[in-house]
């Protein structure tokens, strides 16, 4: 079972207690209207599904409730950050080296 | 003579203690501190099960969790637990065994045709046997195999033990408590380290226990781990966990333990669990799982009477029980030697050494010749005689051609050997590290470490008393400094004896035999030879994994901790490629067999899943109402008066709905509370109608998509306020229904001032419905002028209920006029009984939600996730009406003008009448447009709902079929096995098309 940390609560808790709701920074486009019918579904359907450094959303379901993201090794589950809804993505490469150390 | 094999003295037994018990009814003697397979070995006994597939004598192999032979079923509280392993069932007063796999008896098993046949039976019989014919699958195969299948017999009643759970946090978590263990787990309790010790074994003290000709600081290895583990039990923060296996190493240093609480007592405090689950995280984690020695494969190596040499050495010295009087030792390494040795020293006659090392130490053959014990180097076993249990061993000599000369046969009654030894890396494999080929012990030892945590000792191939200890004494520094921060430098203990040794042997040892008849084992388990791996090679397997399903070697209950490097072994000799190249099989957990109790813990009976109640429930109990499960709610299903069946009760319900008045209870339905200045726009923006317009004390029925445009809820919207809404949703989507509305407001629209709150619980809802329903719900209400000018159909208004403040929603889900009151749950209780005894007065009925369906299928209302499954568009269910046509956007309507969704041929919701009004459909029936179409014709839809209505007096059905709204008044077929039912298309509203009832 992972160890997930949430960034509003400020703790570590057990993946019971939260929800994954798949890849990160997927936006929904702005004007739904004026996108092509290729990007909405890229929009809708595909995902990187990273075999590695794999940035994803989850939520403190049974806690906060809310959403956050976290980046994790999808090889080894190790979560490499973890950080507020809103905030940028990181540099996942440095990260990766980082974790390499 | 009671417990003949029992030696004068030593061992760890209580010999003041003796247990009576009995193995096949047969009554015999041991002691506390016994475990079965010590107790039956003290009385001569070794042959104790049949092996799988052949039905062969098996015998005790080892003395530990391994053991791949002594499994049995031991009878407790009137039921039978199968497949324990005589090696780990500690003995106690009146234990009663049973050995399985055989029939009748152990000594005479007809089964044991099998090992004659066995050229039946070659590795991938099972995928070679089940080919042909197909016939033979019913008659001759299923019912054979599975009567042969397996090993134990599954318990017959409920089980009536308890299992506990429990979380534990530390800072080292220490596996095992040989000297590795114990000296880890004390340099990091000194440490300062919160420290978990656990350990399988009844005892801690692992492979101390077995040492005999050794000593640390000064003390005999027991009593250093007693002074050890006395000081560790001291210390508060240590926990000390004996009978307990960490059996499943998981992500992020999560590691679970078993510990089994009662089972070795002979009249447990009831209050106490059978097992109990640890679910530990850990930060740093130190694996002492040791090494197990590995038998070696030569013919006739499953005799019962032969032994691995550490389980004969760890059965004299630790259980004071002689395996043989007569013994011969079989080996390729040094440490089998000492067996030999402390067995001469209680006085049993060791028959031979047969040493396959053609220079063993010349130290060993010194001490050998001193205590006067024939030693055969450069030689091997080629076979074994004897029954029931080995009789004499055949001598191989190793010849320099690569040969091997028949050197003669040893008499013995018992045989102990030694192929070297294997790290135990199964918890290592199981955090997801990668082993690594140690070329030097020809084993493979834990690589890299992935998560926190380190191997030490016999688990990572180092060995030798005072290494050990000092790895041990290492590592639990470091897991505390990595842990805590600080770790403290314990004093090391000095070890003397104990010695590593060197040698040691890979699959398949070379005989004189004819290679097409002889057995040599390689599984013990799945009874695997050395013949079924080459075999399989030679019919094509390449890669170890497919070796391993092919013939099941590795696949039993050790996970090929026994097997695995023999067979790798044979694998790498019959490909001729390095062992290296072959690969490894993943170590799985659990690392032993697990009962299902400890995973169920407390999850069952009542305690499986919440049982969610409506305030009607007791009201509906005493009324005879039966219910049905839907999702975790217990919900009404029908009302039956007495001699109604469910056919009769529903029609009757129907009728007296749409004649008179119903109740019924709606508190299920889910319920969010959408409140803010942005309230309405955010329900703009997440439901397909519009909202901004809706004007408090109006509804509004809402319908959800998804982004790709299908629909996945609906429900009726109140304006309360212009701030605030009341939404329902179906009952089972109230949970995803808030969390996608969380998700919307929280990642994509964050700007929105908006809060929302899941209400459901906070509600009890009655539903009032049929053509007096106003007159049932008015002497109640006060507030609202009730009339049908006043308060329309579609209206919604704060009023009270007999004084108690409610909403009042005048909706209909039966076509007919509709109230539905909600009340706080705490007064839902006096709600419905206030009604129920009202529509009495009116001859009303309660009714459930089997007439709920029937009653709003008349009127086509659709059922979210029945009528539709994820596919259904509001264009498919000729909802389009739904759809605020000036919205720039709402959820969905992007995914709505995907090609895909606005192209010919979708399917389309629809009614059905059968052309007999008698028949009734069947829900999720397939449709074509021929009358008996060919196999292989695709469908054009299928029947989502079929009922009885009593207002038609004929039977009605929804359907979904391609291009449905164009096909009104066109006959379709609904092929049933039987017969094929012609339908009529129509349109989905059966009942008041005009929806005149709803707005009386
Ligand atoms: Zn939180």
């Amino acid at each position: 079972m992972l160890l997930v940390y949430c960034p509003y609560c400020g703790v570590s808790r057990p993946e019971t207690e939260f929800s994954c709701r798949g890849e990160a920074h997927i936006a929904r486009p702005a004007d739904p209207a004026q996108t092509s019918d290729e990007d909405w579904v890229n929009f809708l359907y595909m995902r990187s599904n990273t075999k590695g450094v794999y940035v994803e959303r989850w939520r403190h379901i049974h806690g906060c409730g809310r959403f956050f993201n976290a980046v994790r090794n999808t090889v080894s589950d190790d979560f490499l950050k973890f950080y507020k809804a809103g905030e940028p993505m990181p540099d996942l490469e440095e990260l990766a080296k980082e974790a390499g150390k | 003579m009671s417990q003949p094999f029992r030696t004068e003295k030593g061992g760890r037994i209580d010999r003041s203690e003796q247990f009576t018990f009995t193995f096949d009814g047969e009554e015999m003697q041991g002691h506390k501190g016994d475990t079965l397979a010590s107790a039956l070995l003290a009385n001569g006994i070794h042959l104790v099960g049949r092996s799988f597939k052949y039905h062969r004598p098996r015998g005790i192999v080892t003395a530990g969790s391994e053991e791949p032979n002594a499994l049995v079923g031991i009878y407790r509280n009137g039921d039978q637990t199968p497949n324990l392993r005589a090696t780990q069932v500690e003995l106690y007063q009146g234990l009663e065994a049973i050995s399985q796999n055989r029939f009748p008896s152990l000594g005479f098993d007809v089964g044991a045709v099998n090992d004659r046949l066995s050229m039946f039976f070659p590795a991938g019989f099972y995928y070679k046997t089940f080919m042909w014919p197909k016939s033979f699958w019913d008659k001759v195969y299923e019912p054979v195999i599975r009567a042969a299948a397996g090993l134990g017999k599954p318990p017959k009643n409920p089980d009536h033990d308890s299992y506990g759970n429990l979380y534990a946090h530390c800072d080292v978590l220490v596996a095992g408590s040989g000297p590795a263990g114990l000296s880890a787990a004390l340099a990091a309790a000194e440490s300062g380290a919160k420290v978990i010790l656990c350990d399988e074994q009844s005892e801690f003290g692992g492979s101390l226990l077995t040492e005999a000709n050794a000593s640390i600081d000064g003390m005999a290895p027991s009593d250093w781990v007693a002074e050890t583990i006395a000081r560790l039990g001291a210390m508060d923060n240590v926990t000390l966990l004996p009978r307990t296996t960490a059996f499943g190493y998981f992500a992020h240093n999560y590691i679970a333990l078993a510990e089994r609480v009662t089972e070795h007592l002979a009249s447990p405090d009831p209050k106490l669990p059978r097992e109990r689950l640890w679910q530990v995280r850990a930060k740093e984690v130190v694996i002492a799982s040791g090494a197990i020695e590995r038998p070696m494969v030569f013919p006739e190596n499953d005799r019962p009477g032969i032994l691995l040499a550490e389980a004969g050495r760890t059965y004299l010295n630790r259980y004071g029980v002689k395996v043989g009087h007569k013994v011969v030792v079989a080996t390729a390494c040094d440490t089998a030697w000492q067996a030999a040795f402390d067995l001469d020293d209680h006085g049993v006659e060791i028959a031979a050494i047969i040493e396959m090392r053609e220079v063993p130490p010349e130290s060993l053959v010194a001490i050998a010749k001193a205590r006067g014990i024939r030693v055969e180097a450069g030689c091997v076993i080629t076979g074994t005689l004897g029954r029931k249990r080995i009789k004499s061993a055949l001598l191989g000599r190793l010849m320099t051609s690569g040969q091997v000369a028949s050197g003669g046969q040893v008499e013995c009654d018992a045989l102990l050997m030694s192929g070297g030894w294997t790290p135990t890396v199964s918890l290592y494999s199981q955090s997801r590290g990668k082993v690594v080929w140690d070329a030097d012990s020809g084993a493979y030892v834990p690589g890299k470490s992935v998560q926190k945590e380190r191997s030490v000792g016999g688990a990572k191939g180092l060995y030798g008393l005072q290494a050990t200890l000092e790895d041990g004494y290492a590592a639990g520094e470091e897991a505390a400094k990595a842990a805590i921060g600080t770790s403290k430098k314990v004093t090391y203990a000095a070890a003397s004896g104990g010695e590593a040794g060197e040698g040691g042997t890979l699959g398949a040892l070379p005989h004189d035999r004819n290679a097409s008849k002889v057995k040599a084992f390689v599984d013990y388990q799945n009874d695997v030879t050395a013949k079924d791996v080459k075999l399989a090679v030679r019919e094509g397997m390449q890669s170890i994994e497919h070796i391993k399903r092919y013939t099941t070697t590795g696949m039993a209950t050790d996970q090929g901790r026994l097997s695995n490097m023999n067979a790798l072994q044979i694998a790498s000799g019959a490909l001729e490629r390095p062992v290296t190249d072959v690969g490894l099989t993943t170590f799985r957990l659990p690392y032993t067999p697990t009962t299902f109790g400890l995973f169920a813990g407390v999850a069952r009976g009542d305690f499986f899943d919440p049982v969610r109640k409506t305030p009607s429930h007791d009201w509906v109990v005493d009324n005879g109402g039966v219910f049905e499960d839907v999702g975790q709610w217990k919900r009404t299903w029908y009302f039956p008066k007495s001699g109604e069946d469910m056919h009769a009760a529903v029609a009757r319900e129907c009728k007296t709905v749409r004649e008179s008045v119903g109740l019924f209870d709606a508190s299920t339905l889910g319920k969010i509370e959408v409140v803010g200045p942005d309230a309405a726009e955010f329900l703009e923006r997440m439901y397909t109608n519009p909202w901004k317009k809706l004007a408090p004390g109006r509804c509004r029925y809402g319908l959800l998509l998804n982004d790709a445009g299908f629909i996945t809820d609906d429900g009726v919207i109140g304006r309360l306020a212009d701030d605030r809404f009341h939404v329902t949703t179906t009952t089972g989507g109230a949970p995803s229904v808030f969390a996608t509305m969380e998700d919307y407001l929280q990642t994509e629209w964050p700007d929105l001032d908006v809060w929302i709150t899941s209400t459901t619980e906070q509600y009890a809802v009655a539903a009032v419905q049929g053509p007096k329903a106003r007159e049932v719900i008015a002497p109640f209400i006060e507030g609202i002028d009730l009339s049908n000018e006043a308060f329309p159909h579609m209206s919604v208004k704060e009023a009270t209920f007999c004084g108690v403040p409610c909403r009042l929603f005048r909706i209909s889900f039966t076509g007919e006029l509709g109230f539905e009151i909600n009340v706080p749950r705490r007064h839902g209780k006096m709600m419905w009984e206030t009604l129920a005894k009202e529509i009495e007065k009116h001859d009303g009925t309660s009714y459930g939600t089997e007439t709920m369906h029937v009653l709003r299928a008349e009127k086509g209302y659709i059922i979210v996730g029945q009528d539709t499954d994820g596919t259904v568009t509001p264009q498919d269910a000729g909802m389009t009406w739904a759809i605020g046509k000036k919205k720039h956007d709402f959820v969905g309507k992007r995914g709505l003008e995907r090609p895909d969704l606005v192209s010919e041929n979708r399917k389309q919701f629809v009614g059905l009448l059968t052309k007999d009004p008698k028949v009734k459909l069947e829900e999720g029936a397939q449709i074509t447009t021929a009358e008996n179409p060919a196999t292989g014709t695709p469908a054009e839809g299928h029947v989502t709902s079929s009922y009885f209505s009593p207002a038609l007096d004929r039977t009605i059905a929804l359907a979904v079929v391609k291009n449905g709204h164009a096909l009104d008044g066109k006959t379709l077929y609904v092929p049933m096995p039987d017969r094929s039912i012609s339908v009529e298309v129509t349109g989905p509203v059966f009942y008041d098309k005009e929806g005149a009832r709803i707005n009386v």
